[in-house]
């Protein structure tokens, strides 16, 4: 049933086909996270994959500055219904990381880590096959400490809380263990498309 | 932690329409959600129109918990927004939106939560600031909460009266008013030192508004000496 009065403005059928159900356009790049920007030191920054709490391997700054670059371009979808189109990243792809580690993925989920105390889950899947990255530059600079620099996870086909600022690191789990938002209503998964914004969506 | 169970479009209706200042209107509405509203929540609102054209935004809740069936929002009218203009402009008494909600479990605080309590927000971000200190006059009045309002004009403070008000009425809770294009200062370190000196230490402080208002003050607290996961932060606009 329509809403007495209420015409909107629709966008045109190009920016609609590429919205998710719910969702607007937006040009601006609104921040949102749950606290301050944690100062993070690239000097004693540490990216590590973990399986619970035992380290599988661990680089530096430095070491992850050597590994192969990967970029990536489209459209981001948040939670709070914003959407930005062909956004610009670069960064370290899961597959290069893992090859890197010379490991194979020991279980089938992740919990990514931020430096804020922060998590969020992700089935490890949707980290690999070239669907993910550590981003370390937006449109040619270095992230900015706002929006999750020097390193936020990139998973752009989930809802953007899925893709954690300030990232430490990724911890395999056994079983798909729910994040900050996801413990607090949110959905496990979080495909825009299916318009999964919370539990039961 | 809130109960992780699906969350349904409910159809609300509009049972009071306020004004609060020239740009900003209250809405009172009546719905039936499934669980209390808790202080710093919001809700999605959703508006379709005839060719079935939907768009969705997200408002605070601006009352405090409670169980007689409605909700507070206050909406700040916009002729650039699709959806604040209807609020603005189309809205009247007796009309049917759909909401679902209530929504969000990290900028929320409650009585058991304690304080002392530090709320800073800036223009339109005091709506959930509110919520909170409505909640704690009526739950948890021995709880020492200062609210830092920061706002460009005095019209455009919301909730003015009611604030002042409970400045002079309410043991325990006060107001730090400062309008920034009337002589009052920006926020900064003074400002920021001036409430930490008046509250004492907080143990939770919760922040609302633009991006940039909201980085500089939590900045500040953590320079203070706050520990960051004591500052909850909500935020709008890039």
């Amino acid at each position: 049933m329509s809403t007495r009065g209420f015409t909107g403005r629709p966008p045109s059928e190009a920016t609609r086909e590429r919205l998710p159900p719910g969702q607007y356009l937006t040009q601006d790049f609104p921040v949102l996270q749950i606290g301050p920007t944690p100062r993070v030191d690239r000097e004693t920054w540490r990216f590590t994959l973990r399986v619970g709490s035992r380290p599988l391997k661990s680089w530096t700054w430095q070491n992850f500055s050597a590994l192969p670059r990967t970029r990536w371009g489209g459209d981001i979808h948040c939670v709070t219904k914003w959407s930005k189109f062909d956004t610009a990243w670069e960064g370290v792809g899961i597959d290069d990381l893992l090859a890197d580690a010379g490991i194979s993925a020991p279980t089938a989920f992740a919990l990514a880590e931020g430096h804020d105390d922060y998590t969020t889950n992700v089935p490890f899947a949707d980290l690999t096959g070239g669907r993910a990255m550590v981003a370390t530059h937006y449109d040619g600079l270095p992230i900015a400490p706002d929006h999750g620099g020097p390193a936020r996870l990139l998973v752009p086909h989930l809802y953007f809380w899925k893709s954690a600022k300030w990232l430490k690191g990724l911890r395999f789990t056994e079983k798909d263990e729910g994040g900050f938002w996801e413990m607090s209503g949110y959905h496990m998964y979080g495909d825009p498309w299916r318009e999964q914004r919370f539990t039961g969506d | 932690m809130i109960e992780p169970s699906p969350l349904p479009w409910l159809s609300a209706t509009i049972i009071g329409i306020t004004p609060v200042t020239a740009q900003v209107k209250s809405f009172r509405l009546a719905v039936a959600f499934d669980r209390i509203a808790l202080a710093g929540q919001h809700v999605d609102v959703r508006l379709t129109a005839p060719d079935g054209y939907q768009a969705q935004r997200s408002y605070s809740i601006a009352s405090a918990p409670g169980n007689d069936g409605t909700i507070e929002l206050m909406v700040e009218g916009s002729a650039q927004g699709e959806v604040s203009s209807f609020f603005d402009g189309v809205a009247e008494v007796g009309d049917t939106i759909e909401l679902r909600g209530p929504i969000g479990g990290a900028f929320v605080w409650r009585a058991q939560d304690g304080g002392p309590l530090l709320l800073i927000g800036g223009g339109s971000g005091v709506v959930p600031l509110l919520a909170m200190l409505r909640h704690r006059a009526e739950a948890a009045p021995a709880v020492p909460a200062l609210l830092l309002y920061s706002v460009r004009h005095g019209a455009e403070a919301i909730a003015r009266d009611e604030l002042s008000r409970r400045a002079r009425d309410e043991p325990g809770f006060d107001l730090v008013l400062s309008l920034t294009r009337e002589g009052g200062r920006r926020i900064d370190a003074t400002l920021v030192g001036e409430a930490l000196t008046r509250l004492g230490q907080p143990r939770h402080a919760y922040l609302c508004g633009a991006n940039p208002f909201v980085s500089a003050a939590a900045d500040l607290l953590v320079e203070a000496g706050l520990p960051p996961g004591a500052i909850r932060t909500e935020r709008f606009g890039g």
